[in-house]
């Protein structure tokens, strides 16, 4: 299952473990990314809290929680290799992974038919 | 950077076409419809433009003549808002300059190039930011003497081809530009169209500035696109590699509060001016000539990778002595990089400091510009 935000963040869900990244969309509106600040491993994250930064030749943009959670892990090759986020936004891209605190907050997010029809609006 | 009021229309250059079918990103800046990347993106148009050749549309750029009786007269007149030797300027070289305002500080940075032919006599061609030109114009026509007027040049495109092949292709449709030397200017032809070509640019590559009747400009730009060593260049990537070359972004690292000691630009105040004045805020630029100014621009390089964007606040034994105004990522430097403005004390080489990006320290330290080499092309 995958879930989407207004700000372009995913959460692929599996079980109540989310990976967290930012769509395709929003990496085409970045450009080339050249910096990832992760969060910290165990890190409680309310959802809409800041969870990460990433950072193109252009600018800084936050990245949210799409829901609250704990970070179980991050993406550690983001650092040596932030063009990753360009080439793969959906997988290799990824940049947490959240441990959900209540997965019904899923709900209040898009799914991809909605998302896709929310980029069409807003292009 | 200013934002587009919505009420004003924006603006086009007549490359405007150009770039929607080329499949830029599209962006306002200062009131025009400006391209800030290609589809291949900043990095690889910032790549290109170091490794081969990249052609950039600044027509969104102020042109204006200064028409005056002869140079002497001409050249003495923008001396009064200026302070760069202007009447010492030889037939069919450039310049660079500064408005000043009255108290020393910088409304804009400019060109000056004084044409080669013995007709055009008395007349200085100057380029100046697209966000300043109203004001810039209005600024100097209001304190020209009799004798001496501005006509703005809004019918010519600029266009800039950029890198260490802009040479051997800009001879090829204009075969007298190629022993030009760094700063000089020429009337000549395109393909038989008229033109004016500068050798000087915003990359710190080698490169020109070609400016031409708006009617041909797409001519021009197509037979020089048609080229497989040229590629269009958008303002993202002419932001990154001008960082690079350690060159000013006016409103970002100069701006009307700043003068040119503090800038570091005292070199494009030749001695003649710096000694006997002349030009607006004088007192106060002769008296930080002479006892230093209290802060300076300077080159600021961080540790790791993280970038610092401007704004950032620079820190040196736990308190604030400066801020960032220019910062990002080069990518010919393969890290980021910033300039900004510390007191005078820290300004020295590897000077250690901190940067607060984010609430978080960053480690850095000042360093010499430019951060890249730059590639100016001076006979020998």
């Amino acid at each position: 299952m995958i879930r989407f935000s207004k700000d372009h963040e995913y959460i692929r869900v599996d079980g109540d473990i989310g990976t967290v990244g930012i769509t395709d969309y929003a990496q085409s509106q970045l450009g080339d990314v050249v910096f990832v600040d992760l969060p910290p491993v165990g890190k409680t994250l309310e959802a809409g809290a800041e969870a990460a930064v990433v950072e193109s030749v252009k600018a800084a943009s936050e990245v949210y929680a799409p829901v609250a959670g704990a970070v179980v892990a991050v993406n550690e090759a983001l650092t040596s290799n932030p063009g990753a986020i360009n080439e793969s936004a959906m997988d290799e891209g990824w940049f947490l992974k959240l441990k959900i605190a209540d997965t019904a907050a899923l709900d209040g997010l898009m799914n991809q038919d909605e998302y896709d029809a929310y980029l069409k609006s807003i292009s | 950077m200013a934002q587009p009021d919505p009420a004003v229309p924006v603006l086009h250059t007549p490359l405007n076409g150009e770039h929607v079918a080329a499949g830029a990103r599209m962006v306002p800046f200062a009131g025009y419809d400006m391209p800030v990347q290609y589809p291949t993106g900043i990095l690889t148009e910032h790549n290109w433009t170091r490794a081969s050749a990249g052609l950039f549309d600044v027509s969104h750029m102020g042109q204006a003549f200064l028409i005056g009786p002869d140079h002497a007269t001409t050249a003495a007149a923008l001396e009064t808002l200026c302070p760069a030797d202007l009447v010492a300027l030889q037939p069919g070289r450039q310049r660079y300059t500064q408005l000043l305002g009255d108290e020393g500080g910088i409304l804009d940075d400019l060109m000056a190039t004084r044409p080669a032919e013995p007709e055009e006599d008395g007349v200085l061609f100057l380029v100046v930011n697209a966000a300043c030109k109203e004001q810039d114009f209005a600024h100097i026509a209001a304190r020209l003497p009799a004798g001496v007027r501005l006509i703005r040049a809004e019918h010519r495109a600029l266009v800039a081809l950029q890198g260490p092949k802009a040479a051997e292709v800009l001879a090829e449709h204009c075969p007298d530009t190629l022993d030009m030397p760094f700063m000089s200017g020429r009337t000549t032809t395109f393909d038989g169209l008229a033109c004016h070509v500068s050798r000087s640019g915003y990359t710190g590559e080698d490169g020109y500035e070609i400016s031409i009747h708006s009617r041909h400009a797409v001519r021009l730009w197509q037979r020089l696109t048609a080229d497989e060593r040229v590629k269009p260049i958008g303002l993202g990537a002419r932001d990154s590699l001008r960082l690079e070359a350690g060159l000013c972004l006016y409103g970002h690292d100069i701006d009307t509060a700043t003068s040119p000691v503090e800038a570091g630009l005292v070199w494009s105040m030749q001695k003649r001016r710096r000694v006997d004045g002349g030009f607006p805020g004088a007192a106060r630029i002769q008296r930080e000539l002479a006892d230093g100014p209290s802060r300076i621009r300077v080159g600021i390089l961080p540790d790791g990778r993280q970038p610092a964007r401007e704004g950032t606040v620079i820190e040196a034994d736990g308190r604030p002595i400066g801020v960032v105004t220019s910062g990002g990522f080069g990518p010919t430097l393969g890290g980021p990089l910033a300039m900004g403005y510390v007191e005078a004390a820290f300004a020295a080489l590897d000077t250690p400091v901190t940067l607060i990006v984010r609430d978080k320290p960053l480690a850095a330290r000042i360093a010499a510009m430019p951060f890249v080499p730059n590639r100016y092309f001076r006979k020998a």
